[in-house]
């Protein structure tokens, strides 16, 4: 039997990259599922109350956009402070912005 | 040089960040989609503050079909996906596998594009020109950046296709693919938060 360092190794890195296309997997049916369930939701408009709609459905987008960032662009994995940096303050400047134009009076 | 220090690059793990000009690459495009992320958020306040702001013309709710956006939606899920499936291929130096994964991906965005154009087209023949409201302006500015974003990212993803069948798969050309995918990712980011604003709120409003 050779079960020399580099085998071991090679077997390692097969696992792990098995791992990870089950994550990709699992992480596709999920985006797959919030999509539907937010579809769903709005066809269901006449029996269940507006608001709660536009609040579950605007949640599943943010869900959703979580896994996106974490498994698709990868954002789960190391050396990524800066990506995460950048990312988030935009983010943050987007939802100010956001926050300041639905809420300013003179508009609506 | 002996043949001592010839290296194999398919021995290199993670070609696209093996690199400074590589991680650099990475980085620089990160930043890049922290100022995309702003300017869609500023796009997506417009929108939201004027989106009852309809005049005379038609409401979002009289137009948009929950079907329609449903296939769209689907369409660029399935190629964020093949995009994955292509950064995989990369990893493991598979050309041929990767140039088949990107060019469903862009086969895919063109799909997108097609159901976009055909979609504005329609709602341009039910009376909802650029200027006919504040809705329709907003609506068709960040609808229309996004895509835009989509239609740069089909050329983008094409010429580096083009360009690999000669290149391959370098430490070179990695850092590009890898990018690119990126993109295409956040294209898809960008497209959720549409079709639940815009569509799916939209929808509810009537």
């Amino acid at each position: 039997m050779d079960w020399n360092q580099s085998t071991i190794n090679h077997y390692l890195e097969k696992q792990k990259k098995r791992q990870e296309l089950i994550h990709y997997f699992v992480s596709f049916v999920l985006m797959i599922l919030f999509t539907v369930l937010a579809f769903v939701a709005v066809m269901l408009r006449d029996s269940i109350n507006d608001y709660l709609i536009a609040i579950f459905i605007v949640t599943m987008a943010i869900v959703q956009v979580v896994f996106q960032l974490y498994y698709f662009m990868h954002m789960k994995e190391q050396d990524h402070g800066f990506p995460a940096l950048f990312l988030y303050s935009g983010a943050s400047v987007a939802f100010l912005t956001v926050i300041s134009f639905v809420s300013i009076v003179w508009i609506s | 040089m002996s043949n001592a220090y010839e290296l194999s690059i398919e021995k290199l793990p993670n070609p696209e960040k093996a690199t400074l000009e590589g991680k650099n690459k990475f980085l620089g495009f990160w930043f890049f989609l922290g100022g995309e992320t702003v300017l869609f958020g500023t796009l997506f306040a417009t929108f939201l503050a004027l989106r009852d702001k309809v005049g005379n013309g038609p409401a979002g709710h009289e137009l948009f079909s929950i079907t329609t956006t449903f296939i769209s939606t689907m369409i660029l899920l399935f190629s964020s996906l093949t995009s994955v499936f292509a950064i995989l291929a990369l990893k493991d130096y598979r050309l041929r596998m990767m140039q088949f994964w990107f060019w469903v991906t862009i086969l895919l965005g063109l799909c997108f594009l097609s159901l976009e154009i055909y979609e504005f087209f329609n709602y341009v023949k039910e009376g909802l020109g650029y200027k006919t409201s504040a809705f329709s302006s907003s609506f068709y500015t960040l609808v229309g950046t996004h895509g835009s974003h989509v239609f740069f990212g089909i050329l983008w993803i094409s010429t580096l296709m083009i360009a690999s069948y000669k290149k391959g798969i370098t430490t070179v050309t990695a850092p590009k693919y890898y990018i690119a995918a990126l993109y295409w990712h956040f294209i898809d980011v960008v497209w959720v938060f549409i079709f639940t604003v815009v569509y799916l709120l939209g929808i509810l409003g009537g």
